[in-house]
């Protein structure tokens, strides 16, 4: 007999996966209309500026924001294994997919460290005169990225902090091979975080 | 129906590491044709072509990475609404912005 069906018998300790599961995925449905609303605000001033955001997109480093989208779609990989690790058993795997990840994911805040930077070196940050004597489009294209790029940073800071959690998770016991529901929800938000960042790369490195 | 619940309550899909890797591959050449692409001039098209890869992109994640396609349908159903109620912010949007 299975646990969860076992728990059901013996009357006591319920647990609902889909439950859960619909929980985040509703809560994923607020984070997609948080920057929902922000490409929405991209989307009208891109077609207002054209020509003023193929002048700021020049600034950006089209290279460091390949190598963070190798690196998240890296890292979103090394969550999914961990969850079919868990799934088999196999808890050291886990672990160590898990640890990949939070070195990706570090990985790419440090690349996102040098390089605003570096933009804040040459004087390309929010209310620098450098920015501020640029065209109105540059100055908003400049907000923008820094806002959306800034929020996405915080939310893989976070997504670090939860899967932290998750591989504690694991080592006590509460998640495991016949319990993984919560390495699930966790992995669920990471891939959220991945496919932002895989909307916010074309739209601000590769405008030409 | 009850015995059915049972079921795929008790034994998730387990996807194999073989079929993460595929897709991580697969991802990582669109990401290599949208970089591609970009050293292009297509006028037009360039936001076209990167909007089309990225919404390929994500629904591979959506599918595989996210177990969408594993799940029970209505969760599918879910994620429809919530991109239709997205799309809707965008026309009515654009129809303001364009009669403006």
């Amino acid at each position: 007999m299975k646990p969860s069906e076992s728990a059901v018998h013996a009357g006591h300790h319920h647990r609902d996966d889909t439950g859960s599961k619909i929980g985040m995925w509703l809560f994923l449905f607020t984070e997609l209309i948080l920057f929902g609303g922000m490409f929405l605000a991209y989307a009208v001033y891109r077609l207002q500026y054209p020509n003023e955001f193929k002048l700021a997109a020049i600034e950006l480093d089209a290279l460091v924001g390949t190598v963070n989208t190798i690196i998240l779609l890296t890292s979103s990989l090394t969550v999914a294994l961990s969850i079919t690790a868990i799934q088999e058993g196999k808890k050291h795997l886990a672990q160590i997919m898990l640890g990949m990840t939070q070195v990706l994911a570090l990985a790419f805040l440090v690349n996102k460290y040098f390089e605003w930077s570096h933009k804040f070196e040459v004087g390309l940050f929010p209310q620098s005169d450098v920015l501020l004597s640029k065209p109105p489009g540059e100055i908003i294209y400049f907000g923008l990225y820094y806002v959306m790029t800034g929020l996405h940073a915080v939310h893989v800071i976070i997504g670090m902090a939860i899967l932290a959690v998750m591989m504690g998770f694991i080592a006590s016991g509460r998640i495991a091979k016949d319990n993984a529901v919560r390495l699930e929800l966790g992995g669920l938000y990471w891939h959220l975080v991945d496919i932002i960042w895989i909307f916010l790369f074309p739209l601000f490195y590769l405008i030409h | 129906m009850d015995h059915n619940d049972q079921h795929s309550h008790d034994a998730p899909h387990v996807v194999s590491y073989g079929q993460y890797v595929l897709i991580w591959l697969g991802l990582l050449a669109l990401t290599g044709i949208t970089v591609a692409l970009a050293g292009i001039d297509l006028g037009r098209w360039v936001i076209v072509t990167a909007l089309v890869i990225a919404a390929i992109k994500s629904t591979l994640v959506l599918n595989i990475f996210m177990h969408l396609k594993f799940e029970h349908r209505m969760f599918r159903w879910f994620v429809v609404i919530a991109l239709a109620t997205l799309a809707i912010f965008f026309i009515l949007l654009f129809f303001d912005y364009a009669f403006h």
